[in-house]
């Protein structure tokens, strides 16, 4: 994974809560079996709005994007992430977002950035007052800077530790690798398997 | 001090516990896989050159995007065929069983491990899924995982995860029963009602109390199910000899059935055990519910009208409300029970089980269903085709004049041919009502079978009271 220490690019204010992650991809776009290749399908039904903030100048250059609580509720699809990196995000700030979801953005790179939603409120005046504002988001400092406004932001030790780190969650676990053995021996022998 | 539930099968799984703010690693005893969230995990290992360390604990089936249709041909939509035909390489190639269309086993992911005795008290659970909850309805810690944490579970069986908190839902009534006409799914709707779609963020949920006691093993796998849609990474439910009258006897449970017995006796949480938060449910109140906006916390007892976001004062919630009944094209003070659908749904992780497809046969059984409304029955599972049919509610629903159809996820998200068209509306047994969830542009009322079934029936949105 590449590693995350600041990132500077246009503000995206997105005035919506509840931004489920069939909104951020619909499931008929989750039939693809790779990777790359999802930034089509990024908020697919807004984008055929013409007034939908991405398909607005300079909004749809944006690589950081503001929204309103709960970000990424729903469904487990890590599609949801990629879709947005594909498209060229880079950080997502909202004042809530759904378990899966940041772990999710942990382990593909996207900063999700929790701030307080008075803190969002005035990110989203300034964004739609300026457009094309430039937001810089410090992960080490935990914080965000657009204009003359600085506010800061949440994000757990450890995720902010592995993204600066750049560090792959598989790796980390095999070091352990012994322990994962030595508990295997002492698994119940009742437990099923699922060969028939 | 006791503990909860979740904290003894949380502790039973501890291969390590993290130290300096670094999470724990939970060893992972059953990992369900299906098509849409694994190509990427396996790619990942194939690049890596890591085998799956224990497939035998790895259980595969093909669910997602699959047709209900015509399933003896060739899948017609390509790229669905290719990922289907990649998960078959991929379990080939890795040594994982899968259980594909048209095999007797083939079901949605979260009816197939019940139903074969895999998922029991105790266990840990995961799945590219977030309806992975469901399996929490026996006393097993369930969660929906992320495509890298699929393919992290492969290659080390292993989860590393930072502990939940724990909310106790205390579901009660006067004699312990539901009322005539309510279900488990009016009482989980009613909950995220209650607590929101974010209520749950950050914690396991245990359902509790005297209804939830005298609910059946389907019944309960149905909350647990919508867990994830109050935000809970999990949804658990005490397991009891109803749990144990269940497991008995199916195909993978323990040989030594009576000492499993015995083990899963204590499970449930300790007496003087501490929840982080507590929530109460009065079911004596709770009537048939409904979803009128875009989200499962937007819904209300059939009784009541289409709320006037106006009156609603959070900003953010109003703000919702009113995009919600735009896109749902309806007017604040309609009447619920005014609402006309196009299409009935019933079917899905939810309510797709061989009990919601009898509690719909017995309603629709010498009735028809409404001029100019299409209603799809779809079974969860091969098994659950096999019996309804068996009992002959197939031709019940045939006689009506609903699609019996063959088992898969299908309307519930909309990746296979089942799809809502542009402004078609449906009730649905199924757990989401996002927008374009079912089809783009599709309107979706989330309910109950029992609702389902009357409101095709009737043609508007129906409790079975409202049938002659």
């Amino acid at each position: 994974m590449e590693k995350f220490s600041t990132h500077t690019g246009i503000g995206v204010p997105l005035r919506r809560s509840n931004v489920d992650t069939d909104q951020i991809i619909p499931a008929v776009w989750l039939k693809r079996v790779t990777r790359t290749g999802f930034e089509d399908g990024l908020f697919s039904a807004w984008r055929g709005d013409p007034s939908f903030v991405l398909n607005t100048e300079p909004f749809s250059r944006g690589s950081v994007l503001v929204a309103g609580p709960d970000f990424g509720t729903g469904s487990s699809r890590e599609h949801a992430v990629w879709a947005l990196t594909d498209y060229g995000f880079r950080v997502v700030i909202s004042s809530r977002f759904a378990d899966i979801f940041r772990g999710n953005s942990a382990k593909a790179g996207l900063l999700a950035a929790q701030v307080a939603q008075p803190d969002v409120e005035l990110l989203w005046k300034l964004l739609e007052n300026a457009p094309g504002t430039e937001v810089t988001v410090d992960l080490a400092e935990r914080t965000v800077q657009a204009a003359d406004l600085t506010v800061r932001f949440d994000i757990d030790d450890y995720t902010r530790w592995r993204l600066l780190e750049g560090l792959d969650d598989i790796g980390l676990t095999l070091r352990h690798a012994d322990a994962i053995t030595a508990f295997e021996e002492g698994r119940p022998a009742r437990l099923p398997v699922a060969t028939s | 001090m006791g503990r909860t539930m979740a904290e003894k099968v949380w502790e039973a799984h501890l291969v390590r516990k993290g130290e300096n703010g670094e999470p724990d690693l939970l060893y992972v005893d059953l990992h369900l896989i299906h098509e849409v969230t694994s190509p990427q995990a396996f790619d990942g290992l194939r690049m890596a050159g890591r085998p799956v360390r224990r497939p035998e604990l790895t259980l595969a089936t093909e669910d997602h995007n699959v047709p209900t249709l015509d399933v003896l041909a060739p899948i017609a939509d390509e790229v669905s065929r290719l990922q289907v035909e990649t998960l078959r390489r991929n379990c080939e190639e890795f040594g994982v069983t899968l259980y594909p269309m048209n095999h007797a086993e083939q079901g949605i992911v979260h009816v197939v491990g019940p139903q074969l005795g895999l998922t029991q008290p105790g266990m840990t659970v995961v799945c590219g899924d977030s309806h992975t909850s469901t399996h929490g309805a026996f006393g097993a810690m369930a969660f929906g995982i992320g495509t890298s944490e699929v393919e992290h579970v492969l290659a080390t069986q292993t989860l590393p995860l930072k502990p939940f908190k724990t909310m106790a839902i205390n579901v009660t009534s006067a004699d312990g029963r539901l009322r005539p006409g309510v279900t488990s799914k009016d009482v989980v709707l009613a909950i995220i009602a209650q607590i929101g779609t974010g209520g749950g963020q950050g914690y396991v949920l245990e359902y509790r109390g005297n209804v939830i006691e005298n609910l059946s093993m389907e019944a309960r796998m149905t909350i647990c199910n919508m867990s994830i849609e109050a935000g809970a990474r999990a949804g658990m439910i005490a397991p009891d000899d109803t749990t144990f009258e269940y497991l008995r006897g199916r195909d993978h449970a323990p040989a030594d059935f009576d000492a499993a017995v015995a083990e899963w006796r204590e499970l449930p949480s300790d007496a003087d055990a501490v929840f982080d938060a507590e929530v109460h449910i009065d079911a004596d109140a709770l009537t048939p519910f409904v979803t009128w906006g875009t989200n499962p916390g937007q819904g209300l007892p059939l009784s009541e009208s289409v709320p006037d976001p106006e009156r609603i004062v959070d900003e953010n919630e109003r703000v919702a409300a009113e995009k919600a009944l735009t896109y749902m094209g309806l007017a604040a003070g309609t009447p619920l029970r005014d609402i006309h659908v196009d299409t009935v749904f019933v079917g899905s992780c939810t309510n797709g089980r061989i009990e919601d497809l009898r509690a719909v046969a017995e309603i629709v059984d010498g009735r028809r269903v409404a001029d100019g409304v299409r209603m799809l029955v779809v079974p969860g599972s091969m098994r659950v085709r096999f019996q309804a049919e068996q009992e002959g509610l197939d031709k019940i629903f045939t006689a009506a004049g609903a699609e019996w159809r063959s088992a898969g996820c299908s309307m519930c998200l909309g990746m296979n041919p089942d799809q809502l068209a542009p402004g078609e509306r449906s009730a649905s047994t199924s757990n989401r009502n996002f927008e374009g969830r079912q089809g783009k542009g599709g309107r979706t009322h989330l309910v109950s079978p029992l609702v389902a079934a009357a409101t095709a029936v009737r043609g508007t949105l129906s409790s079975p009271e409202d049938l002659d």
